[in-house]
């Protein structure tokens, strides 16, 4: 973690209708730095995390990525979201593609480059992420946790500056859990930048450097994990841990 | 049976020359109307509020024309516009502009098939408004789009039919000529039905093998 920073949010607002699901949000991610998002159903943690490559447009305020703010629709939105990878909670494969295809075809279609090279750091990365077997199957032949797992190394092809998480373990069985959080940590371990949206306390434990929590489209508090879970401030914080930590 | 035989027989060329523009018009057509159709489409599914406008629009009116009108505005309104059609371009243009309307329908449809998850991956990764179409959405659609789309042909098939009141020899004008020759009419409506019938088989093969192929394909 170097301190500067890559994602900026200021004064972020976002309504769904009568709905004001960001409220001044800001939010400053530094670069290697590991953010965990928490906070209760409905409270905007997909949105804000949307926003960050502007799968959800927001409607005041101003994001900035790596010192650039986030352009409108079009060529240079679509440059900049290649530098942001997102995984998402049900994955969302191609599904008409193979394992391999899927992870190439970034790299391919918006980088431009050969398909041989692409081929290799696929599946160098799909070695990485213990997949590389299945290599030439279609996505509905794998696993939960498998296909998150492709999800990721998908992501990682484009050599993204920071990773986005919705809730990238939400769906999956139990069982398959840790193998994605083992796959995440790692990543995290290495320097990644990354926004992780996670019901996953122990995730949050080790691996983030920073917990942000959300209630109402608001960012109530953030600290340390070590600070956060020990001593959380606000009465909603700590409504909220302890009803997930008694389960 | 010998007079309904030369009916066919004494009139090779005509017949011959009537469904043979009737397939010129239907294949050109076909071309022209899934090239305008998937763009109209497209421009429904665009992230541009103007382009989603005029695809819309552009359905709701071509769509709620009669083809007849579609055939006399190009036919007899066009030309006092200064543009000057053959016949046969005018009959190809209406073909055209109206099928079209229902094929960007059927796209759409077939995009809406389509989990907004894959779309929103692939605009993840970066790739543009086209890409997203052409490389993960449009190849998913493909499977639930082939039984209406081959409809919606086998239905323009049929409509070149149309073109027979406004001047262009095709199936549906052999009627007329036969007509003069004194030909029984019901043995010559009996013979052009049979050839719609060999023209659209064809068709629903081609309907059948793609959707078996498509299947396949996970
Ligand atoms: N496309 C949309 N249109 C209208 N309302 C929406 C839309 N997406 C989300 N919302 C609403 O906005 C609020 C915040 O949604 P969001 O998905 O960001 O919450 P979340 O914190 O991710 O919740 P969860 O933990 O259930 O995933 C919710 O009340 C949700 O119903
Ligand atoms: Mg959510």
């Amino acid at each position: 973690m170097t301190g500067e920073a890559l994602i900026v949010l200021e004064n972020v607002n976002k309504w769904f209708g009568p709905l004001h699901v960001l409220q001044d949000v800001d939010l400053s991610v530094a670069r290697g730095e590991v953010v965990v998002v928490i906070g209760p159903s409905g409270s905007g943690k997909s949105t804000l995390c949307r926003a960050i490559n502007r799968l959800e447009p927001i409607d005041s305020g101003s994001i900035t990525f790596d010192g650039r703010k986030l352009p409108a629709e079009g060529r240079a939105l679509a440059r900049l979201r290649s530098e942001v990878g997102m995984v998402f909670q049900s994955f969302n494969l191609f599904a008409h593609k193979t394992i391999l295809q899927n992870v190439m075809l970034g790299p391919v279609k918006v980088r431009g480059e050969k398909p041989a090279a692409a081929r290799e750091r696929a599946m160098s990365l799909l070695e990485r992420v213990g997949i590389a077997s299945q290599a030439d199957k279609f996505p509905a032949q794998l696993s939960g946790g498998q296909q998150q797992r492709v999800a990721i190394a998908r992501a990682l092809a484009m050599q993204p500056k920071a990773l986005l998480f919705d809730e990238p373990t939400s769906a999956l069985d139990p069982e398959m859990v840790g193998e994605v959080l083992d796959v995440m940590t790692s990543l995290a371990k290495d320097g990644m930048t990354m926004v992780v949206v996670t019901h996953e306390m122990g995730f949050a434990r080790h691996a983030a450097h920073r917990v942000v929590f959300m209630a109402d489209g608001q960012l109530v508090e953030q600290a340390s994990p070590a600070e956060f879970f020990a001593n959380p401030k606000s009465d909603r914080a700590k409504d909220f841990l302890s009803k997930i930590l008694t389960h | 049976m010998t007079e309904f035989l030369h009916v066919l027989t004494d009139h090779w060329s005509l017949f011959g020359k009537g469904f043979g523009n009737t397939v010129k018009l239907f294949l050109i057509a076909a071309v022209g109307s899934l090239l305008l159709g998937v763009l109209l489409g497209a421009f429904r599914v665009s992230p541009i509020p103007a382009l989603r406008w005029f695809g819309a629009t552009y359905v709701n009116i071509v769509r709620n024309t009669p083809l007849t009108l579609v055939f006399a505005f190009l036919v007899f309104a066009v030309p006092k516009l200064d543009v000057d059609f053959e016949y046969f371009t005018a009959a190809f243009v209406a073909l055209t502009v109206y099928t079209a309307a229902f094929i960007c329908e059927v796209v759409r449809a077939g995009v809406n098939t389509v989990p907004p998850g894959q779309a929103e991956a692939a605009r993840a990764l970066g790739l543009t408004f086209a890409q997203v179409l052409t490389q993960v959405v449009l190849p998913q659609a493909l499977r639930s789009m082939v039984p209406p789309l081959m409809s919606v042909l086998i239905a323009m098939l049929k409509n070149t039919t149309v073109a027979a009141g406004f001047s262009v020899l095709e199936a549906g004008a052999i009627p007329a000529y036969m007509a003069e020759f004194g030909e029984p009419q019901f043995y010559v409506l009996l013979w052009i039905a049979i050839g719609f019938l060999v023209l659209i088989t064809p068709l629903v093969l081609l309907q059948r093998f793609l959707e078996r192929k498509l299947a396949v394909a996970r």
